[in-house]
């Protein structure tokens, strides 16, 4: 090699270096074009370009693109999220490596965005599969779902395996999962699992249902009317009160739900009735002040308020309904909160169609069911 | 030096010049399959070349897929993309790209779903089928998030419409699929609660129009068409009945009053409309563009969940547990009916004269329908659910189920 080749390598070096190093300005505005989108379709103009941008840096950089994820909303995540594939992508098909020990780093920083940190996860399992699987009881206490759902699987899976040389030993391995289990879906299977074991746990509190409600109705519902008119039990909880209902008078009944599910069936209390909306009043008692979300599930029209403020509200019926189908964030107040659901009924005559009721639970944002202090 | 440095050039040129003619054969024999039901929204290809005998070797390749999902697949040149849905809660949207000639994977981009992904077991977030203008790939989701990619998989914009607009949702999850028309997107995304159609602009994803819709789930499609003055038009199908649009601005230019299925969608053939409405409702549209005129009404070819069929003068209808029914296109009598194995969701779509019907179990059944009666010429069976509208394209017909895809053609086009 000749000394003029000798420093053309070096100039072309040190043109790359300067480039990477003037590339971090750029790669900074467009995270911030990125990090700019917005509802209904705003800043979406100038994350195209970005996107374009942010898409064709060296992997080496994927670490500051996740870390821009913290705080970004989910309109961003997704204009985010896409670059990184395809950052990832081209170094697949390039042969470059991901630089996995600053992912590894990312990752364990639980202070970072749950699904930035589970995409740090899953580009450490796509080039070392074997790290990622020795990662994961790290995460069973994990803020972000995804990571703790497959740490909890893991110990399900660990418990399983026990069942047949030691069933007793497999008991406190699934009982371990359950401790840390938060979905509701993995909650139901290892609770079946453990009572086929013979060591059934209680459903209802596994979940945290509020099952103490009062609950008053009918109002009328005639063609839908009941979803937008406010009955007295919205302007005035006084739950001594006695009003004028559908078909007469009326006053709160005390309820109590022994569901596994914790259904507050209105239809039980009350008949099976069509065309009708009903209340359900229960007290919630917290030590602090604190974030908390309310989590619903039903297949009737509903109205949910917190402390008389209104969280959301739907007029569906009888489509479907799930445990945890609908997730709204409040805030509650030291000392008593009260919960107030609308619950209402159509007028539809089909068999599948008699359901007038609603399960509700309070839990923290990882989905840890709270239950009333008092 | 430059001497040879002129001819390497030239045979360069000629290399790329051969190069374009092939391609530019590839692309007169190749149809694209643009969106649900084919690029002209009507299931019928154009191409012959699809085999009407199919064995094992007809799968001329298969691949995984990285999640759930019914929608069909989209074909441009020699890319195929797919959308479909994975997680625990199904919130993880992908799009897929393929090569057609070998299903080797050309790119893939994930997405979180910003809205409910809460469907029917049956089905998944992945259940409208994207659309393509040929140049940029749009895709839908059951949680409402929609977006634009191009070819080579760079995201032009995103919209989240279950997060723009909160109560739009249907627990049993939605289904219809986008449409293209005079450079707008068309979005119906029409529920129990906040129910609408979106006429978004596909170059910004911005919103150009917003219709109020019927308060009903509403799980079928838009149809595209075009008047006699060249005007495109888009058809709204809800339990009302349908709505014509000016696609650009969104003004409403007729209704039909008289009630349509929520489930399967109409077909546009040669001028007229074949309407799930009161059975099977054919209108034809008047020469000014005004409300169009009832032809012939008939409950015999009410269809299930599939799509009616148009081809040939014939009508098919096929209703969800395997009665294939078909009436003649000009006064809707009967002519046939065909017990095949269903049950069905998928729509059949036809090629070179055959109808290819894919029933749940993922079973292939081509059926001549030339003759008499019907005849099922052959069977093909994938031993996966399918749900979907298989896609046809390259000679080939795209079937995809929950976790597969696979390309089914004559061994020699591979």
């Amino acid at each position: 090699m000749t000394v003029a080749s000798l420093w053309l390598l070096s100039a072309l070096a040190l043109g790359l270096q300067s480039a990477t190093l003037a590339a971090a300005p750029s790669l900074k505005a467009s995270l911030k074009s990125l990090r700019s989108v917005g509802p209904e379709g705003l800043g979406n103009e100038p994350a195209k370009s970005a996107w374009r941008r942010v898409a064709s840096i060296e992997a080496s950089s994927l670490p500051l693109v996740l870390e821009s994820m913290d705080g970004a909303n989910d309109y961003a995540l997704n204009w985010l999220r896409s670059a990184v594939d395809a950052v990832a992508q081209k170094a697949t098909v390039s042969g470059r490596p991901l630089p996995v020990e600053t992912l590894h780093r990312f990752l364990r920083d639980r202070t970072h965005h749950p699904r930035a940190r589970r995409l740090a996860f899953e580009l450490i399992r796509s080039v070392q599969p074997e790290m990622a699987r020795s990662l994961l009881p790290e995460f069973l206490d994990d803020p972000a779902p995804e990571l703790r759902r497959d740490a909890v699987q893991q110990r399900c899976d660990a418990a399983e395996a026990k069942v047949a040389l030691d069933k007793a030993i497999a008991i406190v391995e699934y009982r371990k999962a359950l401790a840390f289990a938060r979905e509701a879906d993995q909650l139901d299977s290892i609770a079946k699992k453990l009572k086929e074991l013979g060591s059934p746990v209680n459903l209802s509190r596994t979940f945290g249902w509020v099952t103490a409600w009062k609950l008053i109705g009918p109002f009328d519902n005639t063609t839908g009317v009941g979803f937008s008119r406010p009955y007295p039990p919205e302007t005035s909880l006084d739950l001594s009160s006695e009003f004028e209902g559908k078909t007469g008078r009326i006053k709160w009944a005390p309820y109590e739900t022994t569901d596994d599910y914790g259904m507050v069936n209105f239809n039980a209390p009350l008949g099976t009735l069509k065309g009708v909306v009903g209340y359900a009043a229960a007290e919630f008692w917290s030590k602090s002040a604190r974030p908390v979300q309310i989590r619903l599930g039903s297949q009737n029209g509903w109205k949910v308020w917190v402390n008389g403020k209104p969280t959301f509200g739907r007029d569906e019926y009888h489509r479907a309904s799930e445990i945890d189908q609908y997730r709204m964030p409040v805030m509650l107040v030291p000392g008593r909160n009260f919960i107030l659901v609308k619950c209402l009924q159509n007028e539809q005559t089909e068999d599948w169609a008699a359901e007038w009721q609603f399960q509700l639970r309070v839990t923290d944002e990882q989905g840890t069911p709270l239950l009333s202090s008092q | 030096m430059i001497t040879r440095f002129y001819s390497s050039n030239k045979a360069l040129q000629i290399a790329l010049f051969c190069l374009m003619l092939t391609r530019l054969a590839t692309s007169l024999i190749a149809e694209d399959w643009l969106g649900f039901r084919g690029s002209r929204g009507d299931g019928v290809a154009t191409d012959p070349a699809v085999p009407h005998r199919l064995d094992s070797q007809s799968i001329l390749w298969s691949v995984d897929l990285p999640g759930r999902g019914l929608s069909s697949p989209v074909i441009v040149g020699d890319r195929l993309f797919v959308t479909a849905s994975s997680g625990a809660r199904l919130d993880r949207l992908h799009v897929i790209c393929f090569n057609v000639s070998d299903g080797s994977l050309r790119w893939e981009r994930q997405f979180w779903a910003t809205g409910r992904t809460m469907t029917h077991e049956k089905i998944s977030p992945a259940a409208p089928t994207p659309v393509s203008d040929g140049k940029t790939l749009f895709a839908l989701f059951s949680s409402n998030d929609c977006l634009a990619l191009d070819l080579e998989g760079n995201l032009l914009w995103f919209r989240g419409l279950g997060r723009d607009y909160v109560n739009a949702s249907n627990s049993l999850g939605m289904s219809s699929s986008l449409v293209f028309a005079a450079g707008i997107l068309v979005t119906q995304v029409e529920n129990d609660s906040e129910s609408f159609t979106l006429g978004l602009d596909a170059q910004t994803g911005l919103n150009r129009w917003k219709l109020d819709r019927p308060k009903r789930a509403n799980w079928t499609s838009p149809t595209v068409y075009r008047e006699r003055s060249g005007q495109v038009r888009v058809l709204l199908q809800s339990f009302q009945g349908v709505t014509a649009v000016d696609p650009f601005s969104g003004r409403i230019l007729w209704n039909y009053s008289e009630g349509a299925s929520t489930v399967p969608s109409a077909t546009w053939s040669d001028g007229r409309l074949y309407l799930p409405s009161n059975g099977l409702t054919v209108l034809e549209l008047s020469p000014d563009g005004s409300v169009p005129q009832q032809i012939w009404r008939s409950t015999q070819l009410r269809p299930g969940t599939p799509s009616p069929v148009v081809f040939g003068g014939r009508v098919y209808s096929l209703n969800d547990g395997g009665i294939l029914t078909c009436g003649d296109g000009s006064d809707g009598k009967r002519l046939w009916q065909l017990r095949i194995k269903g049950p069905f969701s998928a729509t059949p779509i036809s090629a070179g004269g055959r109808l290819y019907c894919v029933n749940e179990a993922g079973l292939v059944q081509v059926v001549d329908p030339s003759q008499n009666e019907g005849t099922v010429t052959s069977e093909l069976a994938l031993g996966q659910t399918v749900i979907g509208t298989p896609s046809i394209s390259t000679g080939s017909l795209f079937v995809r189920s929950d976790g597969r895809l696979w390309r089914i053609g004559t061994p020699s086009t591979r």
